[in-house]
């Protein structure tokens, strides 16, 4: 069914009439005649440009120091508050302790996961029964599997998110349709802050997107009831980062 | 304009009373206001599970934003890039359209709310489905697509756990963030027991799970994902959608159609304006660093994908709103990002409660927008439940000057429709005031008339009924204090 065009000539000609009137700037009232009479645009976006206000940005989020420990330590913190688990191998001998750790304690008999460096490695460490996704898979038997596991784009301190997109992390449903999401990534993948993980999208995937992107900040939850936080409502109920 | 709500056939029985005026339709919307106000006002069981609520908010919330180094800093910019955004609404439309069609997304303008949901049962239709999957959408209550979509016999499952909740009670959203918010656990309890013959249990997690086992295979047997936007992004063509529960990701990668949709004022200039948005819309609007999940759409399945959907429609509803645009006094209310901060601080939303005002929109935004995008001397009884307090401009994260525009919509109302009695008894104030001699007389005359009030106190006969009808009215002295302050000898 097309759009019909009346609808959307309508629409874009009712916002051109709209605007003949410019409107007064954020802050002021209308009425007052100064802003009012102003000729153009002029706000910190069209004055510094994107990447000024991209840097400006920076000294009004949370801040998150200078230094690699200091933005692990902060992850590490964020991770205490969103109940993610946080594990930071000392080396690919460590990460594979830790996912042989994590296999006994959760009782894990099948994973779901896409092929990776890291994924791959992890297959082989656990030695379990594999729904590998890559080549297209029956969802009911993905919500079989005790995990997902899958990589990422980055990591985000500031927030205590995975970045991740359907290119690096096996798909749009992987990463929320098992109990468990465990996610590996590597150390140079920890990212500061937010505007660093939109600079990296911006740089890795210029015009060619994939079509799902975003952040994951820990497990999934829900405050409906009374506002009290409950975790796993429709996607994972546990979420695992090992950083190696 | 017409006075009566839209007419919608509501199937008997179904989740579809998602209506505005769902307590009793006939009813006008100013009478079931004063209505529903009186009763809950008095209803301390709701108050209390409304401060407990919004108690732990406020706590999350100031945590959250005193961890930003420039709060104040953060919402100057914000309210910037989002005038800057509806201030060149259609350039940053069609460049969102453009990009956005590019990777094989379908566009839908829909001028009224008949269009988007004519369009949306067309294509659902159209790909012979049947079985619906919805993620929270503000603007499909706007619409009333529930209604529409059940009518034609489809399966409608909203998977928020809020939105679920009140779709079992066939009742609206009581706040447009916090849907299930005036229920309390051993409601819902009984509420799944009656619904879904599950056991009786008085654990939030325990509810949670129920929600969470029905929906599962609700995703997988889906063919339509319906999920709203809370950004649109003009400079590569994506929609963002923030939750927490991860049931909007399920909804848009499970099923072979999804469909968005969004008001065309949702639209920002650049992705990384997101590192702005995204941040002070989950500390504004639940008091958390960042939501669960936040997703970018940028199209359906692309090729060498492993999953997702092979149609993605994203339908731009007007409704009302370029109306508003052409209000350039209250424009700035199209830059709302729907955080809900302002309905969580206001005191007539705390205590009247967020059915009262019968609107998709609740708190003081839904009483700004409600008459512009519906009709002004329906809805303007909503900018007069207001305390003028301001605590909703000064929460707001994009700096909309909600309390003014409360004044603003009074001003517009009686300009357009004076009420004939106001302006009298205005008029009968003014002269009397510059009586003097007459005002010194109604001085001394008021302790003795005030003698024999108890005769009609707090009854219909009371000429002071709107106030003594739930509250006490002051001793009037018998000493005046012009008496007083003459007796003091300050006066030379």
């Amino acid at each position: 069914m097309p759009t019909p065009t009346s609808s959307r000539e309508a629409i874009l000609s009712a916002i051109r009439r709209a605007l003949a009137v410019p409107a007064p700037k954020p802050g002021h009232h209308a009425g007052e005649s100064e802003p009012q009479q102003e000729p153009q645009f002029e706000n910190t976006f069209s004055i510094l440009g994107q990447e000024a206000a991209t840097s400006q940005k920076r000294t009004w989020l949370p801040p998150v120091g200078e230094s690699w420990d200091e933005w692990a330590d902060l992850f590490a913190a964020n991770s205490l508050d969103l109940k993610t688990q946080w594990i930071l191998c000392a080396d690919e001998a460590d990460l594979k302790t830790q996912l042989e750790k994590l296999k006994s304690e959760n009782g894990w008999k099948k994973i779901g996961l896409h092929r990776g460096e890291l994924t791959d490695l992890a297959a082989e460490t656990l030695g379990l029964e594999n729904l590998y996704v890559d080549g297209g898979y029956d969802a009911h038997e993905l919500e079989k599997c005790d995990a997902g596991i899958t990589q990422c784009d980055a990591l985000v301190a500031q927030t205590g998110s995975i970045l991740s997109t359907n290119k690096s992390a096996g798909g749009r449903v992987l990463s929320i349709l098992p109990p468990h999401h465990v996610v590996i990534a590597r150390r140079e993948q920890l990212l500061p802050d937010l505007p660093a993980a939109f600079e990296l999208m911006q740089q890795k995937y210029g015009d060619k997107y994939p079509s799902l992107m975003g952040f994951i900040t820990g497990p999934s939850r829900t405050g409906d009831i009374e506002r009290i936080l409950v975790l796993g409502a429709h996607g994972p109920k546990k979420l695992t980062i090992l950083c190696v | 304009m017409a006075i009566a709500p839209e007419k919608i056939e509501v199937p008997a029985g179904s989740g579809a009373a998602h209506d505005d005026n769902f307590h009793n339709p006939p009813e006008k919307p100013s009478a079931q206001f004063h209505h529903d106000a009186d009763e809950k006002t008095a209803d301390l069981r709701h108050r209390e599970l409304i401060q407990s609520a919004l108690g732990k908010y406020y706590v999350a919330r100031a945590g959250k934003q005193s961890k930003f180094q420039n709060w104040g800093a953060a919402r100057q910019t914000a309210a910037e890039v989002k005038w800057e955004a509806v201030g060149h609404l259609d350039q940053y439309l069609r460049e969102f359209e453009e990009k956005i069609t590019a990777r094989g997304t379908k566009v839908f303008w829909a001028s009224t709310e008949e269009e988007a949901r004519d369009y949306i049962v067309g294509v659902i239709k159209d790909a012979g489905a049947r079985r619906i999957i919805k993620s929270k959408t503000m603007t499909g209550e706007e619409i009333h697509l529930n209604a529409a979509l059940e009518k034609e016999g489809f399966e409608v499952a909203e998977s928020d756990l809020g939105e679920y909740i009140v779709q079992l009670r066939e009742e609206a959203p009581y706040h447009f963030v916090f849907p299930a918010m005036h229920l309390s656990r051993g409601e819902i309890s009984d509420l799944f027991r009656e619904k879904l013959g599950t056991a009786a249990t008085d654990s939030p997690e325990e509810l949670t799970m129920i929600a969470r086992e029905v929906m599962r295979e609700k995703y997988i047997a889906a063919d339509v994902g319906i999920s709203g936007g809370n950004f649109a992004i003009a400079e590569t063509g994506m929609i963002s959608i923030t939750e927490n529960e991860g049931n909007a990701r399920l909804s848009v990668s499970l099923p072979k159609i999804h469909i968005a949709i969004m008001g065309i004022e949702k639209v920002l200039p650049k992705m990384s304006d997101l590192a702005l948005f995204l941040p002070m819309l989950a500390t504004a609007g639940a008091g958390q660093a960042l939501t669960g999940y936040n997703t970018l759409l940028g199209g359906p399945k692309q090729e060498g994908e492993i999953d997702g959907p092979q149609e993605f429609h994203v339908v731009l509803l007007d409704n009302g709103r370029t109306k508003l645009l052409a209000d350039p006094e209250q424009r700035d209310a199209l830059s709302c990002i729907r955080c809900g901060a302002c309905l969580n601080v206001c005191p007539i939303f705390k205590n009247v409660g967020g059915h009262t005002y019968g609107t998709t929109y609740q708190g003081p935004i839904g009483s700004v927008i409600t008459p512009h995008f519906k009709e002004m001397q329906t809805w303007k009884h909503l900018s007069s439940a207001s305390s003028l307090c301001g605590a909703c401009t000064e929460t707001c994260p994009v700096k909309i000057d909600l309390a003014h525009h409360l004044l603003q919509n009074r001003r517009n109302a009686a300009t357009q429709k004076p009420v004939w009695w106001e302006k009298w008894a205005m008029k009968g104030f003014a002269w009397f005031m510059n009586q003097p001699r007459l005002y010194r007389l109604a001085l001394k005359l008021a302790p003795l008339a005030q003698a024999f009030h108890p005769l009609v106190k707090g009854r219909r006969l009371d000429p002071l009924y709107v106030w003594t009808a739930g509250r006490e009215f002051p001793k009037v002295k018998r000493e005046t204090f012009k008496d007083f302050w003459a007796k003091r000898g300050n006066l030379g």
